[in-house]
């Protein structure tokens, strides 16, 4: 039965690899931006832009697995239930994608290239412009926060899953869990 | 077959080229002094607006040439706003105690083409080291181009104390560009 099927193992790897990159980054982006100019905050800023790098190139083969290998059905529930998972998992999509990019350019905007890992320098997509590079911190705050927002309403989507319908649908996704195949729990 | 009268004209030309030439008077609007320096690996560029100084100057005889060069420390952009009011500060460059940064040359010499090399003396926050730097020499209209490229360790004038003595975040090595146009006097 789909209904039980789990996960592939790529895909669990990516998604709980992105996820604590992401749960990372936020909250060091949310420090760092407080601090005064010290080699503790280019420190910072570095990882902080090296961990939305990596979220970025995990994206790509990501979204590509999920293409070709789409993930099992949701399980059964109410019809808004499932139109709104559906509608959460692709906006989750577009913002780990969109918030380190946003990021990216921002950077560059501000005039400080991204040198992933201090090795490899990144292109600047856009020039050195002061307006511009406001105008896509302050987008990749709002887009950050949204993320952070919609991972909370998933993890709690998933809990009341998990809690109250004792279904399979976080368990599907975790690393380690045998399903039992051809199985529904009660 | 050759035309004699143009073979003169051509020669009192080269003649008229080959006589001393002497560039002394900086233009301080498009002389410019910038720098890269790495900070995670990071190059970010920055400059100087301001620069100033004398020259003499003879691409003929380059062992006769003397540079004195100032530059106005408060006139920096170190590349963000935040890193400008930085480097300003005690730690960096104390502009309150230290407001120029000057090199004097001891000898010029001839490297071949249109390439030079200055030796002299820089001075930045009350510290004193020699410095070589090559640089190439470029007539363009009535004023001469000098532009040329060295590298400053920045701690060897205590640019970047305490915490910021730390080179793993901001290197040690600063890259500094400089591109100085001088006016001709006739002799």
């Amino acid at each position: 039965m789909s209904s039980t099927t789990p996960y592939s193992t790529p895909a669990k790897l990516a998604h709980w690899l992105i996820a604590a990159l992401i749960l990372a980054a936020f909250p060091l982006g949310l420090y760092m931006h407080e601090l005064s100019l010290s080699p503790e905050k280019l420190r910072l800023y570095s990882y902080h832009k090296w961990i939305g790098m990596t979220v970025l190139l995990l994206f790509m083969p990501r979204l590509l697995w999920r293409l070709v290998r789409p993930p099992p059905a949701l399980l059964p529930g109410p019809a808004w239930q499932l139109k709104l998972a559906e509608a959460t998992h692709w906006l989750l999509y577009l913002l780990m994608a969109a918030v380190p990019l946003c990021g990216w350019l921002m950077s560059s905007a501000k005039g400080f290239q991204v040198v992933y890992l201090g090795l490899v320098p990144l292109p600047d997509l856009v020039g050195k412009d002061q307006a511009l590079g406001t105008l896509l911190a302050d987008l990749h705050s709002s887009l950050a926060w949204a993320l952070m927002v919609l991972i909370v309403v998933h993890a709690a989507a998933a809990l009341k899953h998990h809690l109250i319908d004792r279904d399979d649908t976080l368990r599907r996704i975790l690393p380690f869990v045998k399903l039992p195949s051809g199985e529904t729990r009660s | 077959m050759i035309n004699p009268r143009l073979a003169w004209s051509a020669v009192l030309l080269l003649a008229g080229a080959a006589q001393a030439v002497e560039f002394t008077e900086i233009q301080p609007a498009d002389s410019k002094l910038v720098f890269t320096s790495k900070q995670m690996g990071v190059p970010v560029d920055g400059g100087f607006g301001r620069l100033s100084g004398q020259i003499r100057f003879d691409p003929a005889a380059p062992s006769a040439a003397s540079a004195r060069l100032e530059i106005d420390l408060s006139s920096i952009d170190a590349g963000s706003a935040e890193a400008t009011e930085e480097v300003v500060g005690k730690q960096w460059l104390n502009v309150k105690a230290f407001p120029t940064a000057g090199f004097q040359s001891t000898s010029v010499k001839a490297l071949g083409g249109d390439r030079f090399e200055a030796v002299g003396q820089l001075t930045i926050k009350g510290r004193t080291r020699d410095m070589t730097a090559p640089f190439t020499f470029k007539q363009e209209g009535t004023a001469g181009v000098f532009d040329g490229v060295f590298v400053l360790k920045r701690l060897d004038f205590g640019i970047g104390e305490g915490t910021w003595s730390d080179v793993s975040t901001v290197a040690n090595e600063i890259q500094i560009k400089f591109h100085v146009v001088a006016g001709a006097a006739q002799h």
